[in-house]
């Protein structure tokens, strides 16, 4: 049996007056999985994430939800819930009754409301506080009561929008692992939606990562950091260091390039690569320094160093460029390298990658 | 104690307050004190006086105690002072709530859409709509309501519309409660609209979209999330309507063509060509006291809504 979508995403594209908001955006979103839509603010996740709950129509193409078109579905007629980023709570209800409201309308009977209610507010562990009101809670508890009566429906699909962004960071740490273990116990398939990189990678199957409107790369999180298609991608997850190369030759995903320190060398690329310029993308921790240094190797000048405990940030320069390269400090002689000094810099050569300019 | 002393010394003449507060606070307030005494209290302390007085001979009244006024609302004196039950001026009572009540909830019926529509817009065309709310309340009400007469009368925009759906010609709309509700209706539609509106756009839009979301449909969303939420608005227009509802003597009178007696022009003439002064008054008590009451249960229930919140 052929594994179906829990959502097709099918050439989209969205215009608010003269601004495109999105460009025909195609993906699918798999059933039971954790799907991340990252990218900076304003590249348009919250607008996709309403279309898939009815409250945006798209211009041109078509949303598919369980192999059902579901763009002329209104939102109270689709089997998809949303936490909202501001919770959205019923300020009115208690606790309890927000939980039931969604299991009302599905027309349950009232012992099962009841035992449904029950059940899921002791998942979120708010049992205890079923009578109270929603402005009696703090942030986080209405956080997770959002979340419990978005789920107590059963939905085919849940919606999360920045669900941890109002959150403080330890809190936002703990419902990471909240939302990861209630997403495996459900089977619920969950599209998030975040501009935290970290957020993604920890958490996801799958990533999408938007880009002015466009999917720029679907992948799962060390697909997406280890292996950017391009520029904005690689730029925007994680940290790296570009440089202007020379592609000599380009075929089968790997490019020969002249480095700016001399080497000609041959290293993965995305298909898009092609002879003439193009840029180099190699993370921090992919260089490594002093004596740690293996593969193409050149010199720099430690221009400043944040020593961060487990870590030390180094900014180098070498013939004019700017570096970072991060070093984990793996035994007490790692922080040596003082500043001022001209240090060995090396890299092996498929921890580097080729993209397009 | 320095910063004390620099307040005192800057402002001496403002010192003596601060020993006693109270005085010159209750002195400040005297203008309102004054107004509220004699354009408010006193008039109703008038009236109360005179709905137990005695009436006068030609008219008027002469000071003293007499229930007259009163028992003349229920029962009519026979010939040898014995007490017969008379309905008609509780029938007029009675009319005059349910005409009231019908234009309040017509007020609310046509008021939650409207506004609902208004807080959609843009801010500027929102100010504009509610400036547009506010107009007619720039022309003299004695000028609606003779437009209104027009528009429903013989010959008039409305009946001369209606027959081309075959109405008979030279039918005329006026003269009948209808018209008279559709006038009330419209005068005292801003009223509604303005409270509302201003609770409808309070209302935080992503739980209308969260009530949608949990499979509510529009009424359900209107009935369990948007309802209860611009309820202090609901109330207070029904307030602003219904009270001058049941004292409206125009729209009765020049629309319903004074045929069938509404409250406030039962007390009108009481006063002038009924020369009944008791009687007028103790017919407005009634009213002042009926609506008393419906104020206190409605304020009543608002308050343990918000103490339940
Ligand atoms: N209703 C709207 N009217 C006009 N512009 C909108 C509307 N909704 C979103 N936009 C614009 O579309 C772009 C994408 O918005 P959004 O989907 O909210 O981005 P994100 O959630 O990724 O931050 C933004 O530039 C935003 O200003
Ligand atoms: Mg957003």
């Amino acid at each position: 049996m052929s594994q179906q979508n829990a959502v097709e995403v099918i050439d989209v594209s969205k215009n608010f007056g003269v601004f495109q908001a999105l460009r025909s955006v195609s993906f699918d979103i798999q059933e039971n999985e954790f799907f991340t839509m990252l990218g900076p603010s304003g590249c348009g996740k919250t607008t996709l994430l309403r279309m898939m709950a009815g409250f945006e129509t798209p211009d041109t193409g078509s949303l598919r939800l369980q192999d059902r078109d579901i763009v002329d579905i209104p939102p109270h007629k689709r089997r998809v819930n949303t936490v909202f980023q501001s919770y959205a709570l019923f300020p009115h209800m208690s606790l309890e009754q927000n939980v039931a409201f969604g299991l009302e309308n599905l027309g349950w009977d009232k012992a099962r409301i009841k035992a449904r209610v029950g059940e899921m507010l002791e998942r979120v562990h708010m049992d205890q506080f079923a009578k109270r009101k929603p402005a009696q809670l703090s942030g986080g508890q209405r956080q997770r009561v959002a979340l419990a009566r978005a789920l107590a429906p059963e939905p085919q699909v849940l919606l999360l929008d920045e669900p941890l962004s109002a959150l403080d960071l330890k809190l936002r740490q703990a419902m990471r692992d909240e939302l990861r273990s209630l997403q495996r116990d459900t089977g619920i398939t969950f599209v998030f939606v975040t501009h935290d990189q970290e957020e993604a990678l920890d958490m996801s199957d799958r990533i999408a990562v938007l880009g002015s409107g466009e999917v720029q790369q679907i992948g799962t999180p060390s697909q997406i950091y280890e292996e950017p298609v391009n520029r904005f991608v690689a730029d925007f997850v994680g940290e790296t260091n570009f440089f202007d190369v020379d592609v000599l030759e380009a075929n089968d995903n790997k490019a020969k390039v002249r480095t700016p320190f001399g080497q000609v060398i041959e290293i993965p690329a995305p298909v898009d690569v092609s002879r003439g310029k193009a840029t180099l993308s190699i993370r921090p921790e992919k260089l490594n320094l002093g004596d740690q240094v293996q593969g193409i190797d050149f010199t720099a000048e430690v221009r400043h160093k944040h020593y961060l405990g487990g870590y030390t940030h180094y900014v180098l320069d070498a013939g004019g460029t700017e570096i970072r390269a991060s070093r984990r400090n793996a035994s007490r002689e790692g922080d040596t390298i003082s500043v001022g000094s001209q240090v060995h810099v090396g890299f092996v050569q498929n921890s580097a990658r080729v993209l397009a300019s | 104690m320095s910063d004390t002393a620099h307040t005192a010394h800057a402002s001496a003449g403002a010192s003596p307050a601060r020993r006693r507060p109270l005085n010159l606070a209750y002195l400040g307030l005297l203008p309102s004190w004054l107004i509220m005494g004699f354009a408010l209290l006193l008039p109703i302390l008038i009236v109360a006086a005179v709905s137990v007085s005695t009436r006068g001979a030609y008219g008027g009244f002469e000071w003293g105690f007499d229930l007259t006024g009163y028992s003349q609302i229920l029962f009519n004196e026979g010939w040898e002072g014995e007490m017969e039950f008379t309905p008609q001026y509780l029938i007029i009572i009675l009319r005059t709530i349910v005409l009231a009540a019908l234009t309040t909830l017509l007020c609310l019926v046509l008021a939650v859409p409207v506004s609902y529509f208004i807080a959609q817009q843009s801010s500027s065309r929102k100010a504009l709509l509610v400036y547009l709310v506010t107009l007619p309340f720039w022309m003299s009400l004695i000028l609606r309501v003779y437009a209104w007469m027009i528009i429903l009368g013989k010959d008039g925009p409305l009946p001369r519309f209606l027959e081309v759906f075959g109405a008979p010609s030279g039918l005329s709309l006026m003269y009948n409660d209808g018209a008279t509700l559709a006038a009330m209706v419209y005068t005292y539609i801003p009223l509604m609209v303005l409270p509302v509106f201003a609770s409808i756009e309070k209302l935080d839009g992503t739980l209308i979209e969260a009530a949608h979301d949990l499979y509510g449909n529009r009424w359900v969303t209107l009935r369990r999330v948007i309802l209860p939420l611009t309820a202090p608005g609901i109330i207070s227009g029904a307030i602003l309507v219904f009270v001058p509802a049941l004292g409206a003597v125009l729209e009765p009178i020049l629309m319903g063509g004074g045929k069938q007696m509404m409250m406030g022009s039962l007390i009108q003439l009481q006063f002038g060509g009924g020369r009944n002064w008791p009687f007028g008054s103790a017919i407005a008590v009634m009213l002042l006291v009926f609506v008393m009451i419906v104020l206190i249960i409605l304020a009543l229930r608002a308050a343990r809504k918000e103490a339940a919140a």
